[in-house]
């Protein structure tokens, strides 16, 4: 059973710019005028999570909704494991597949055939299994002789059916995803929507950022409104939208 | 699956080094090099990718990288060789086994500065255990010396001289060395990837090694011992591969030396991850 709870997470980033990052600041202090930016700090900071606690548990599908800058990236991230929190905790139980990038690790030099198991691979797929899964594959992304070609040679709609056909070929308990996938041309479209269903439908729990109202309305059964940094409300989809509405039309 | 708490939300690099030294980051420093070795297909095809990558569409290929040495040692050994006033048969086969060698260290020791720093992009995107960066910039180097060892043995057989059983010795010595080169990409890595700086300085400091180091020279051609060796890590990581390849037993003195060598950097290598693993991150 897929679970997720955050309790009073914070993220900070420092900022340094290339001389605060740089030994000189630190090995010959007052040469340049001490300290940067920040009150009392050595380097200013940008607060990208504040704060925030969130359970999620098995069946739900979340929309993050906010402003750019907001924290719903680095919420993501923090639930992938890719930023740990600096105070705080994250409980994520459940196998966590974060598509940011639908087509991150695809090599533009390497094959059809080669890019499947690259991106299988980053996707944290075994060899064996991406094996097992090539036929299922190759046969979506309906590229036949392609895939013995070099990705350069493709079109940019190609390139999408790839990856979209590697993307969801995964199982996971998990899945954050930023701003949805996309997946090429309408003739395309159908196929990869019931693809796209069915595939999400499999999933635990579903975390989508997305500033798509319809995308998330379709998706999701919950959402989680941002403000910088902090969750300031979590509710139904449509009173939570009509509420970010709101604030925009406030601002 | 994860679990991540703790309570300073503190950027001073000293608070952090206090607080990230707890058994908990402990535990979790050494589980994410144990799953970084269990991802060794996914970084396995990346370090092959990286070296097809530079050399795709060329029709020798990777073996540019033998021939370049072998050019490359080939003018050195003449030209040092004269100017040593050496015998040939004896200087060539000498210069080329450390030559190959100090490739491998001296570029584990570059690359593991910019393990982090190259892997920027995808430490942001992938969910999978950092020392996985470490192993793929390791292996590549791997890689790289397996072309380069040839280059030895095309030398030494030309003068007459061929592998022995202690030649085999070889395969262990790299074992070690790339045990070592683990531990300098997670200390190196992490240290340059919060101060960039770092990266140069150890480019400089390579730089000197080389000559520091007997490659090029032999250590009989030094009147008595000298600081240059006994304090020059690098001569023991030489030293321990180019023996056997040789096919003589490296000295009890280079084994206890790389012995102490791999202990310590492992310990500090372990003792800085554990505190600062999970600022990488925020530093890339």
């Amino acid at each position: 059973m897929a679970s997720i709870i955050i309790k009073n997470a914070s993220v900070a980033f420092p900022i340094y710019d290339a001389s605060s990052r740089s030994l000189k600041m630190r090995v010959l202090p007052g040469n340049m005028g001490g300290r940067i930016g920040g009150s009392g700090g050595h380097v200013s900071v940008v607060q990208a999570l504040d704060d925030v606690s969130l359970t999620l548990n098995h069946g739900d599908r979340v929309g993050l909704v906010g402003h750019n800058g907001a924290g719903k990236t680095t919420l993501l991230r923090v639930l992938a494991g890719i930023y740990e929190p600096g105070a705080g905790s994250v409980r994520v139980d459940g196998h966590v597949a974060p598509l940011f990038d639908i087509a991150l690790g695809m090599d533009p030099e390497s094959t059809g055939y080669e890019n499947i198991y690259l991106r299988g691979l980053f996707l944290g797929m075994s060899r064996r299994e991406i094996r097992r899964r090539l036929p299922e594959i190759a046969e979506f992304t309906e590229l036949g002789q392609f895939l013995d070609l070099p990705l350069r040679t493709y079109s940019a709609g190609m390139r999408m059916r790839l990856a979209f056909a590697v993307s969801t070929s995964i199982t996971p308990d998990i899945l954050l995803l930023d701003e949805g996938i996309g997946a090429g041309d309408a003739a395309f479209l159908d196929k990869a929507n019931q693809r796209l269903g069915a595939f999400t439908d499999q999933a635990g729990i579903i975390v989508l950022a997305s500033h798509a109202d319809h995308l998330i309305k379709r998706m999701c059964t919950k959402a989680v409104l941002m403000e910088r940094g902090r969750i300031v409300a979590v509710g139904q989809v449509d009173r939570i939208l009509q509420r970010y509405r709101k604030r925009i039309a406030a601002a | 699956m994860g679990d991540t708490s703790s309570t300073a939300p503190s950027v001073s690099l000293m608070a952090q080094l206090k607080h990230g030294l707890t058994r908990e980051n402990y535990q979790k420093a050494v589980a994410d090099i144990v799953d970084g070795w269990r991802r060794r297909s996914l970084w396995g095809t990346m370090g092959l990718q990286d070296i097809r990558q530079r050399y795709r569409r060329s029709v020798i290929g990777p073996f540019w990288l033998t021939i370049s040495m072998g050019v490359m040692v080939a003018a050195l050994g003449v030209l040092y060789g004269a100017i040593f006033g050496q015998e040939l048969g004896d200087y060539l086969p000498y210069l080329a086994a450390g030559f190959v060698t100090w490739g491998l260290v001296s570029s584990m020791v570059l690359d593991g500065g910019r393990a982090f720093i190259s892997g920027e992009g995808l430490i942001k995107q992938l969910n999978a255990p950092l020392s996985v960066h470490v192993y793929r910039q390791v292996w590549g180097n791997l890689i790289v010396f397996l072309h380069n060892i040839w280059i030895y043995f095309l030398v030494a057989m030309w003068f007459g001289q061929y592998p022995s059983w202690t030649t085999l010795l070889v395969v262990p010595a790299i074992a070690i060395i790339l045990v070592n080169g683990m531990w300098m990409g997670l200390l190196l890595g992490l240290l340059s990837t919060r101060f960039r700086d770092i990266p140069q300085i150890i480019g400089s400091v390579v730089q000197v090694m080389f000559f520091i180091t007997p490659i090029i020279w032999k250590t009989d051609m030094l009147p008595g011992r000298a600081l240059f060796l006994d304090l020059n890590p690098f001569y023991y990581y030489v030293q321990l591969v180019r023996a056997p390849m040789m096919g003589h037993l490296p000295s009890l003195e280079i084994i206890a030396g790389v012995v102490l060598l791999t202990v310590l950097g492992w310990g500090a290598a372990l003792f800085f991850y554990t505190a600062y693993r999970w600022r990488l991150a925020y530093w890339v």
